[in-house]
C-alpha cells in the first residue's frame, strides 16, 4: 500500500469497505477490517468508519467480529446512536448455540462502556449467569461489575448481588473468582464482599484449584477476614503454609501479606513466617526477569527493617552481576550494606569496592557511600578503601569519597585523622558543588590538622568572584572563619580580602548577609566569635541511632506487595546532596522551619540557609532561659556515652526505688518527675527531635520509633548557673521522656501536685501559674501526657527549673508543629 | 487490576493499546514514553507514576511491556503477568521482537481480550486459551533453505533473552494444528551461571540457576515421562549413586508435574500443554561440580611510551572438542579517558572495539573451542597514565554460551511419549550454559 495521509487512507478504508464485491469475498473483507484496526493501532483516527464496520459487523466469521469488536469498544463512545445498531446483532449472538460466540457477545456488550444500552444489556447478563457454559459466566459475572461502574449512582439490584454470592459455590473457578470481584465493585461503598467465616473457609479450601492469578486475588480478599478464635486462625495458616513457599513470587507475596495481617498480634508466629519466606524470595533475586528481581529486591529491605539478620549468610546473593541495570545495582547495595557482619566484611568491602569504578556515575557513588555506612562500624578498613580511591584522580569518584568522609567524621570523629591526612591535594579533582562543600567544611572543621587547609582555601578565595554556587560561598566564608580562629596569622589576609568581597560586591543577600554577621561578630571579639563557630565537630550519638531499631512488622506490613516499596527514595540508605553535617541530623525539613516555630518564644533567630546551626543554638539558649529563669546555659560537653548514660540512670533507679517516692533528694541528687501535655510529641519524626532538642543543647542517646508505644526518648545536657554562687557551678541532668498513651489522672496529678510544691518553695509564681494554666488546660482536654523524669546531679533546683522550662517550650513548639 | 496494557517499540512507536476499564484517556503511552525518555541512561525504574497513576513495564524482546494499575496492586502479580503475556505473544507468534508484533497485532488483541476482562487476570495458561484463539498466526519469512544452516545451533540474539532458540522452535504454536506442522517436542536444560572471581583466580561466588522447558508442539500428547540422572540429589544432606553426584541447593516444579516416580528413580511425569512451560528450576551456589569453565591471565603494564598494555589470556578449561563456544563477548573496563586502542588477537575471526561512552573494551570471540587458549594484547592511549589509573583497569566481565553443556551435570537420560505418537515426531533434547555475568577481577 502506498504511503497514504490519515485522511486519504480513511478515504481508501471505506471504499474497499463499502464494495459489494469486497463484501462478499470473506478473506478480503476481513482483510480490509485488519488494515482499519492496524491503522488504529497506529494512533490514525478511524472513527469516521463507524457505521461501515457496524455493518460489517452481523458475520459468521469469528475473527471478522473479533476485529469489528475491537473497533466498535474503541469508539462507541463518540457514537452513541450508532452503537445501538450494534445491540441487536449482539443479543442474537447471546442465543448462539456455540459458547464461545455467546461469551464473545456478552463481553463486548458491556465493553461498549454507553449507558444508554444499560436496559438491553441486563436481560442477557441475567441469562449469563445461569448459562451452561463457565466461560459465559465468567463473562456474565464481570459484566454486572462493568454494569454497575456505569451508573454508579444507581440502586444495587438485591436479587443479583444474591445470585453473585450463590455463585461463590459455582464449580468453575474463575466463575468464584470473578464473583468475588464483581462483589468488591458492587458493593465498595459497603466496604466489598462481606466475608463470612463459610465463606472464609470455601475459599481456602478451593484455593487449590485457582490458578495463579486467582490464588492472589482470594489471599487478598481473605486480609479481611479475621478468624473468631485461635484454633481457627492456626487451621487457616497450616493451611496457607504451601503457598507461603510457593515457586510463584506473587501467590507467595500475596500469603505472606495474607499470613502478617491475620498474625498481627502475634509477632512470633509473622517473624517465622518471614524466615519461611526467605528460601523463595531468594529464589526470585534469582529470576530471569530482572524486573521480578528488582521487585524481589525492595521486599527484601523491607523484611530486614525487621529482621535484620534474616539474609545474612547469603549476602552473596546480592552481588551485582556485570550487566546488570543500575537500579538493580544501587538496591543490591543497600541491602549489601544491611547484611555486615564480622565474617563477611572483608568480602563484601571487596566487592563493593570493585563497584566503586563502575562505568554509571550514579553507582560508583552508591558504591562508596554504602562503603561510607559500613565504616561507621568497620571504620579502618573502608577508610583504606577511600583513601586508595582518591589516588584514581577522578572527579566524581573524588567528589563523593570527599561527602562520605565528612559523613563519618560526624559520626566517627576517631576517623578524623585520617581522613585529614587522606584530604591533601584532593581539591584539584574536585568540580562540583556538594563536593567542593564538604571538603570546606571539613577543612573549616579540622583546619588545624591539614597543614595544606589556608593554601586549598586561598585557592578558593581567589576565585570567589567565578563562583557561582550559593552553597559553596557560604560554606566558603565559615570555613574561612573557623580557619581563622585556629590559624590566625595564615588566614588573616585572606579573611579580609573574603569578608571584603562578600561584602561590598557579592549580589546574593544570604552571602552578604553571613559575611556582614561574621564582621559583626569580629568586632565583638575573638572570644565571642570563638564561642559562636566552634560548634560540635562531630554527633557520637548518631552512631547509637544510627544502627537502625529493629522495627516492628506492623510498621511496614501494610505497605508489602504493594507499589510503594519499589519506588524510588523510600529506602535512602545515606544522607546525600546536603550541606554541611550539621544538617544530616535533622529532617529533610529545613532548619529554618524548626526556628521558625520557635519564634513565639521570643528566639531571635539569625538562621541563614547554610552553616549556622551552631549559632543558632546559643542565641536561642539564652533567649529560652532568659525568658524562663536566671541565666542558665546548657551544654553538651563533656559529651556522655551511651554505657555511662545507663550506669547512671540505673543507680539512680535503684536509690530511687529504696527509698519509694515521687521526688528524692539526698544531698547532692535530685529526681523529678513532671507531666508536660503534648500528646502528638510522640508522634513526631525522631529527627525532627532531636534536631529541635539539639538547638538548644540538649543531647537525645537512644528513641523509641515514632507511634510505637510505650514510646520513650532518653537525654542528658550539663547546665551551668553563671549567677549563684553557693549552688554548685554546673550540673549533670538525666532525663526520660515516656509516654504510654493511656490517661493516668490521678498519678499524673498527684506529680502534678508534687511539682508544684517543689516549685513554690522555690517562689517562682510565674512558673506555677503557668503550671497551673497548663494543668486545667489538660483536666479540660483530657488527654494524655508526656511524662518527664528527670535526674540531676548534684542537685541544683534553679537550674533544672530552668532546664524544664527550656524542655516544654521545646515540646510544645514540635506538638503545634507536629499537629 | 489492571487499567491499560500498551507495547511500545524501543523507539516509541505505538503496537499495541487496550483500554480496559475506560478510567485514563490513551495520552498515557505519550506520558509513559516521555518519562522514559527524559530519564538518562537506558534503564528506567520499573515503576514509574503519573498523578495517580502507576506505570508498570517489562522490557522483553527489545520492546516495553507496560500496565497502568493504582498503587495497591501487588508488583509481583503485574510483572509476572507482563512476562507471562510476552512468554504467551511468543508462544503464538513465534518469536519476539517489533516486527512480529506489528504483523500479529490483531493475534495480540485477541489474545489480551481474553486473558483479561476488566482488567482482571482471567487465565493464561495456553491449554485453554487454544480454545479461543482463532487467528492465525503470521510469520515472518517463509520457510527457506537458509534456516537449515541454523537448525540445531544456538545463536544468542541479546542479552537479554536466555537463549534464543534454533529456528526450528521459533514458530508459532498454532500452525501444528492448522497447518499439519510437524509433531515436535523440545527439552531444554538451560543454566544460568553467574561467577565471580577474585584478582587472586580464587573462586568468589559462584551460582547456578537451571531450568528444564518444555516446548511442545504436539496436538494429542497424554503423557510424557523424562528420565533425570540418578545419582541427581537435592540438598547437602542426601547423596545417591555411586558416581559423581549431580546435586543442587534447591529445586521447584511446576504444579502439573507428578512426582511419584521422582524419588525412586527420578522420573518427572507430565501432561505438557502446546506452548513453552519451565517444568522445573533448581539452584546450586558456591559448589560448583567442577572447575569454572574459563579463566583469565591478565598482565597489565605500562609501557615506555606512556600508553596501558593489557595483556590477557583466556583459557577455556572444557574437555578438547566437546564443547564449542559460539560467542563470548569480553568487556576489560579501561580507566576514565582512552584516546585510541591498537590490538593484537590471536586469529582473524576475532574483534575488539572500544566503547568510549561504557569505557569498556570489547572483545567479540565467535567461536573457541575446549582446551585451546587465545591471547590479545590491547594498547590503549592514555592521556596523564598514572599507576593509580592502573588499579582501575577491570574487572573483566564475559557474557557466553555452551551449548551441549551444563554446570551442574544435569542429564537427561530418556524421554518418553505415551501414548506413542502416530506418524513422524520427532523429541529433542538440548543443553545450554549461558552466562552474561562472569566477572573476574584483575
Amino acid at each position: 500500500m502506498p504511503y497514504l495521509g490519515s485522511e486519504d487512507m480513511v478515504k481508501e478504508l471505506r471504499r474497499a469497505l463499502s464494495n459489494p464485491n469486497v463484501q462478499s469475498d470473506q478473506l478480503r473483507y476481513r482483510n480490509t477490517i485488519l488494515k482499519v484496526i492496524r491503522a488504529m493501532s497506529q494512533g490514525v483516527d478511524v472513527s469516521g468508519l463507524f457505521s461501515e464496520i457496524v455493518k460489517a459487523c452481523a458475520t459468521v466469521d469469528i475473527v471478522q467480529k473479533k476485529l469489528v469488536y475491537v473497533f466498535l469498544c474503541s469508539y462507541a463512545a463518540l457514537n452513541p446512536e450508532l452503537s445501538l445498531l450494534v445491540i441487536n446483532t449482539l443479543r442474537k449472538d447471546c442465543q448462539d448455540p456455540n459458547p464461545m460466540v455467546r461469551s464473545l457477545a456478552l463481553r463486548n456488550m458491556t465493553n461498549l462502556r454507553l449507558s444508554s444500552l444499560v436496559e438491553y444489556v441486563e436481560q442477557p447478563l441475567t441469562a449469563g449467569l445461569r448459562d451452561r457454559a463457565a466461560c459465559v459466566r465468567r463473562v456474565a459475572v464481570l459484566g454486572w461489575a462493568k454494569l454497575h461502574n456505569l451508573q454508579p449512582n444507581s440502586e444495587i439490584d438485591a436479587t443479583v448481588v444474591n445470585e453473585l454470592y450463590s455463585l461463590l459455590r459455582d464449580p468453575d473457578p474463575v466463575v468464584m473468582v470473578n464473583c468475588l470481584r464483581a462483589l468488591e465493585e458492587i458493593l465498595k461503598e459497603e466496604g466489598g464482599v462481606a466475608i463470612n467465616k463459610p465463606i472464609a473457609h470455601h475459599l481456602l479450601n478451593r484455593l487449590k484449584e485457582c490458578d495463579v492469578w486467582g490464588q492472589c486475588e482470594v489471599l487478598r480478599i481473605l486480609e479481611r477476614y479475621r478468624p473468631q478464635s485461635d484454633d481457627e486462625l492456626f487451621d487457616i495458616l497450616s493451611l496457607l503454609d504451601t503457598s507461603l513457599v510457593s515457586q510463584h513470587p506473587p501467590v507467595m507475596a500475596a500469603t505472606l501479606s495474607l499470613f502478617l495481617s491475620l498474625c498481627s498480634a502475634l509477632p512470633a508466629v509473622s517473624l517465622s513466617a518471614l524466615e519461611r519466606v526467605r528460601a523463595p524470595l531468594l529464589a526470585a533475586c534469582g529470576s530471569t526477569s530482572r524486573e521480578l528481581r528488582f521487585t524481589a529486591l525492595c521486599h527484601i529491605q523491607l523484611l530486614l527493617r525487621s529482621v535484620p539478620g534474616l539474609m545474612g549468610a547469603h549476602y552473596k546473593r546480592f552481588f551485582c552481576g556485570y550487566a546488570e541495570p543500575a537500579y538493580i545495582k544501587q538496591r543490591k547495595m543497600q541491602v549489601l550494606v544491611e547484611l555486615v557482619n564480622d565474617e563477611n566484611v572483608a568480602m563484601l568491602l571487596d566487592e563493593l569496592k570493585g563497584y566503586c569504578t563502575d562505568v554509571n556515575t550514579d553507582t560508583a557513588q552508591a558504591a562508596i557511600s554504602a562503603i561510607g555506612r559500613i565504616g561507621r562500624s568497620y571504620s579502618d578498613q573502608c577508610l583504606q578503601i577511600l583513601t586508595g580511591l582518591l589516588g584514581l584522580k577522578q572527579e566524581h569518584i573524588t567528589s563523593a569519597v570527599v561527602q562520605t568522609m565528612r559523613d563519618l567524621v560526624w559520626v566517627c570523629p576517631q576517623c578524623s585523622d585520617t581522613v585529614c591526612l587522606a584530604l591533601e591535594g584532593c581539591e584539584e579533582n574536585l568540580q562540583d558543588t556538594q563536593g567542593r562543600q564538604a571538603l570546606l567544611w571539613l577543612l573549616g572543621v579540622y583546619g588545624e590538622r591539614i597543614s595544606s587547609a589556608p593554601y586549598v582555601l586561598e585557592v578558593f578565595i581567589d576565585g570567589v568572584r567565578s563562583e557561582t554556587s550559593l552553597e559553596v560561598k557560604m560554606e566558603l566564608l565559615t570555613a574561612t572563619l573557623r580557619l581563622f580562629l585556629c590559624r590566625p596569622a595564615e588566614t588573616q589576609d585572606m579573611l579580609g580580602r573574603l569578608l571584603h568581597y562578600c561584602i561590598e560586591e557579592e549580589t546574593d543577600m544570604c552571602v552578604r548577609d553571613q559575611a556582614l554577621l561574621y564582621y559583626h561578630l569580629l568586632h565583638c571579639g575573638i572570644e565571642e566569635t570563638r564561642k559562636v563557630l566552634q560548634g560540635r565537630r562531630s554527633d557520637p550519638s548518631l552512631g547509637v541511632l544510627i544502627g537502625r531499631p529493629v522495627e516492628p512488622i506492623s510498621q511496614w506490613a501494610h505497605s508489602f506487595n504493594t507499589l510503594e516499596p519499589l519506588r524510588q527514595g523510600t529506602v535512602t540508605t545515606d544522607s546525600s546532596n546536603k550541606g554541611s553535617p550539621e544538617h544530616v541530623t535533622s529532617d529533610p525539613k529545613p532548619n529554618s522551619d524548626l526556628s521558625d516555630d520557635l519564634k513565639p518564644c521570643q528566639i531571635e533567630t539569625v538562621q541563614t540557609a547554610s552553616d549556622s546551626a551552631s549559632l543558632c543554638t546559643e542565641y536561642s539558649t539564652d533567649a529560652l532561659s532568659s525568658s524562663a529563669v536566671a541565666p542558665l546555659s546548657l551544654s553538651l560537653s563533656p559529651a556522655l556515652s551511651p554505657e555511662e548514660f545507663e550506669r547512671l540512670w540505673l543507680q539512680r533507679q535503684s536509690l530511687h526505688a529504696e527509698q519509694g517516692g515521687e521526688e528524692k533528694e539526698d544531698g547532692d541528687y535530685l529526681c523529678t518527675e513532671e507531666c508536660v501535655q503534648c500528646p502528638t510529641i510522640p508522634h513526631c519524626s525522631p529527627q525532627n527531635l532531636q534536631a529541635a532538642l539539639q538547638l538548644v543543647n540538649i543531647q537525645t542517646l537512644a528513641f523509641t520509633p515514632p507511634h510505637t508505644l510505650p514510646w520513650r526518648v532518653y537525654l542528658y545536657t550539663h547546665t551551668h548557673s553563671s549567677c549563684s554562687a553557693s549552688k554548685p557551678p554546673s550540673t549533670l541532668i538525666l532525663g526520660e521522656l515516656l509516654y504510654t498513651g493511656e490517661p493516668k489522672e490521678d498519678c499524673s496529678k498527684m506529680v502534678m501536685e508534687g511539682s508544684h510544691e517543689q516549685l513554690t518553695t522555690e517562689g517562682e509564681e510565674a512558673a506555677v501559674d503557668r503550671l497551673r494554666g497548663r494543668e486545667s488546660a489538660r483536666q479540660q482536654s483530657q488527654t494524655e501526657d508526656v511524662k518527664v523524669t528527670l535526674k540531676q546531679q548534684p542537685r541544683d533546683d534553679k537550674a533544672l527549673k530552668g532546664f524544664l522550662s527550656v524542655l516544654t517550650t521545646v515540646l510544645h513548639t514540635l506538638s503545634t508543629e507536629t499537629t | 487490576m489492571i487499567s491499560q496494557i500498551f507495547i511500545l517499540s524501543s523507539k516509541g512507536d505505538h503496537l499495541i493499546y487496550k483500554d480496559f476499564r475506560g478510567e485514563a484517556g490513551s495520552d498515557v503511552v505519550s506520558i509513559f514514553y516521555e518519562k522514559v525518555m527524559t530519564l538518562t541512561g537506558d534503564q528506567p525504574p520499573v515503576v514509574m507514576s503519573h498523578k495517580d497513576l502507576q506505570f508498570i513495564h517489562v522490557r522483553q524482546g527489545g520492546l516495553y511491556w507496560v500496565a497502568t494499575t493504582t498503587a495497591d496492586s501487588s508488583p509481583f502479580t503485574i510483572i509476572e503477568f507482563l512476562n507471562r503475556l510476552a512468554a504467551l505473544v511468543k508462544d503464538y507468534c513465534g518469536s519476539l521482537s517489533e516486527k512480529m508484533v506489528q504483523m500479529n497485532f490483531a493475534l495480540i488483541y485477541e489474545l489480551l481480550d481474553e486473558v483479561v476482562d476488566y482488567g482482571y487476570i482471567q487465565t493464561t495458561s495456553s491449554d485453554v486459551l487454544k480454545n479461543f484463539i482463532q487467528t492465525e498466526a503470521v510469520s515472518s519469512r517463509p520457510f527457506s533453505l537458509f534456516d537449515i544452516s541454523n537448525v540445531g545451533l544456538f545463536g544468542a540474539e541479546t542479552q537479554q533473552s536466555i537463549v534464543a532458540p534454533s529456528s526450528a522452535a521459533t514458530r508459532p504454536i498454532q500452525s501444528s494444528r492448522e497447518q499439519g506442522g510437524k509433531s515436535e517436542i523440545f527439552v531444554d536444560v538451560i543454566e544460568r551461571m553467574t561467577i565471580v572471581i577474585g584478582s587472586n583466580g580464587m573462586l568468589m561466588k559462584a551460582d547456578v540457576e537451571g531450568e528444564i522447558t518444555v516446548k511442545c508442539y504436539m496436538p494429542n500428547c497424554t503423557e510424557m515421562r523424562i528420565g533425570l540422572n540418578e545419582e541427581f540429589s537435592i540438598g547437602k544432606s542426601q547423596l545417591r549413586g555411586y558416581g559423581a553426584a549431580v546435586r543442587v541447593d534447591e529445586c521447584s516444579f511446576h504444579q502439573a508435574v507428578r512426582l511419584d516416580e521422582f524419588d525412586s528413580h527420578r522420573i518427572l511425569r507430565l501432561c505438557p500443554s502446546q506452548g513453552e512451560q519451565t517444568v522445573m528450576q533448581y539452584q546450586l551456589s558456591d559448589d560448583l561440580p567442577s572447575a569454572p569453565p574459563f579463566r583469565l591471565f591478565p598482565t597489565i603494564e605500562r609501557d615506555s611510551g606512556g600508553r596501558l598494555l593489557m595483556y590477557l589470556k583466556l583459557r577455556c578449561d572444557l574437555p578438547p572438542k566437546s564443547c564449542l563456544l559460539l560467542k563470548c563477548v569480553m568487556y576489560v573496563t579501561p580507566v576514565a579517558s582512552v584516546f585510541s586502542l591498537s590490538q593484537e588477537l590471536s586469529s582473524p575471526d576475532q574483534s575488539a572495539e572500544l566503547k568510549p561512552q561504557s569505557r569498556a573494551v570489547v572483545w567479540k570471540v565467535p567461536r573457541f573451542t575446549g582446551g585451546t587458549q587465545l591471547s590479545a594484547l590491547f594498547k590503549l592511549d592514555v592521556p596523564g597514565l598514572s599507576s593509580a589509573s592502573m588499579q582501575e583497569v577491570g574487572p573483566v566481565g564475559l557474557s557466553f554460551e555452551l551449548p551441549k553443556y551444563t554446570a551442574t551435570g544435569l542429564q537427561i537420560r530418556f524421554l518418553r511419549l505415551s501414548p506413542v505418537q502416530p506418524g513422524p515426531s520427532q523429541r529433542w533434547v538440548r543443553y545450554v550454559t549461558h552466562s552474561d555475568s562472569y566477572t573476574i577481577r584483575i
